[in-house]
């Protein structure tokens, strides 16, 4: 009897464990983006992304449809390249699709917006995009609205 | 002069022979883990005495834990008009320090110092050499179960501390301070990230295990045979695994979160 009680005492605590470990995968953490690997990556460069970081949100209209993968500099076009991994689901975006980094709210993280263009081609794995628009950058626009009012 | 450079001399090499006594004894007990499955029964009464009954200071101290980050966390975020964030500063406090932290040192507390006693008095009442005698290898009977034990409890410990926790946060955020239940938990997924995060906290705690209880195992099998040896031991169990604990969770979080 002493040992059934501890055999079963035991197993409703690894239970336990086990299942706290699934509330904390399921509940807490962002799980549900790891199942939906099947996606293809494209890239767009821009001149300037602000404080965009890997793991970004990719909204279309607003809904979100991929992240941000990777983000590198290039020393040839002294451009930054960022690629996207998009879900498969969502490949029916035409070529001249125009990628802008904006950002949610005033102070918060900043995201890649798409609006789709209308060519009859769409976009495939690897393939660039040729309309981007940079990040706004404060103290430029600071600076421009100060050259306007001068000018004045 | 010359005593005190002796003294330091002696004293440095006496924590090299410690060192390299627990390597010897750590070496050991790893290979004798066998013995975890040959003999069940006796890894399940280790996991109750060790796991088991630390449950109730591991929940009740993670729900205090994570009412406190909520009212805390809430003072802080409400003046900046964030306080829907609260959900979010919860968690990642949670997951990535808190939890393995404060599980490990409540686990040295609670779990070591009573297996660091349990196994100096076997040995000043002369048990493991009698079990020597008896052909029995004390490392299979004795440590390995323990030691398996409390790798294997602390995970798992830890886990349910962030967990409730979590909860915690949301009795206070949400049931008192009048957060949006919706936002605390869409918050929290959208900050925590399962790799990253939850991952690495789990990483940690189960580094933490094998530290606390390999501390924990080896000062009852190196205590001094004696009532005072056995009550040093123990003292000694709790504070270098808090050390420990603390020292390889700054490396671990170096580590794990240096680059972002």
């Amino acid at each position: 009897m002493k040992l059934r009680f501890l055999e079963v005492s035991v197993g409703l605590f690894v239970l336990l464990g086990i299942a706290a470990l699934f509330y904390l995968a399921v509940q807490v953490s962002n799980i549900a983006e790891y199942r939906d690997s099947d996606t293809f990556e494209v890239t767009a460069y821009f001149d300037h992304i602000g404080g965009l970081k890997v793991r970004a949100p990719v909204t279309a209209s607003g809904v979100r449809i991929g992240r941000v993968s990777r983000i590198a500099y290039d020393p040839e076009r002294f451009q930054a390249r960022v690629t996207m991994a998009i879900q498969s689901d969502h490949d029916y975006l035409p070529v001249d699709t125009q990628a802008s980094i904006f950002t949610a709210g005033l102070l918060g993280e900043q995201y890649i917006a798409l609006e789709p263009g209308g060519d009859y081609e769409m976009l495939q794995e690897g393939d660039e995009m040729l309309f981007t628009q940079s990040a706004l950058v404060l103290e430029n626009m600071i600076g421009r609205f100060l050259t306007n009012v001068s000018a004045d | 002069m010359i005593d005190f450079l002796a003294g330091l001399g002696r004293t440095g090499l006496g924590w090299f022979a410690v060192l390299g006594r627990a390597s010897m004894f750590l070496v050991r007990v790893l290979f004798s883990q066998d013995a975890v499955l040959r003999r069940f029964s006796l890894t399940v009464a280790e996991l109750y005495s060790v796991g088991v009954r630390s449950l109730l200071i591991i929940v009740v101290s993670g729900l205090f834990v994570g009412m406190v980050l909520g009212y805390q966390g809430y003072i802080t975020l409400v003046n900046f008009g964030a306080a829907e964030a609260l959900g979010g500063v919860v968690a990642l406090s949670l997951v990535r320090e808190l939890g393995p932290v404060v599980t490990a040192l409540l686990f040295a507390g609670r779990a070591g110092s009573a297996l660091t006693a349990e196994i100096g008095l076997m040995k000043a009442t002369e048990q493991l050499s009698a079990m020597e005698m008896m052909a029995v290898d004390p490392y299979r009977r004795v440590f390995a179960p323990r030691f398996f034990a409390g790798f294997v409890s602390m995970p798992l410990l830890a886990a349910l501390f962030s967990a409730v926790g979590v909860i915690g946060g949301y009795l206070v955020g949400v049931g008192l301070l009048g957060v949006d239940s919706g936002a605390y938990f869409s918050q929290m997924q959208a900050v925590t990230d399962w790799r990253e995060d939850v991952v690495s906290g789990i990483i940690k705690s189960v580094v933490f295990g094998f530290v606390v209880t390999w501390i924990a195992v080896f000062q009852g099998f190196d205590a001094e045979p004696t009532s005072e040896g056995i009550s040093r031991a123990t003292t000694q169990t709790v504070v270098v695994s808090a050390l420990a604990v603390l020292g390889l969770d700054f490396i671990l979080t170096g580590l794990m979160f240096g680059d972002l």
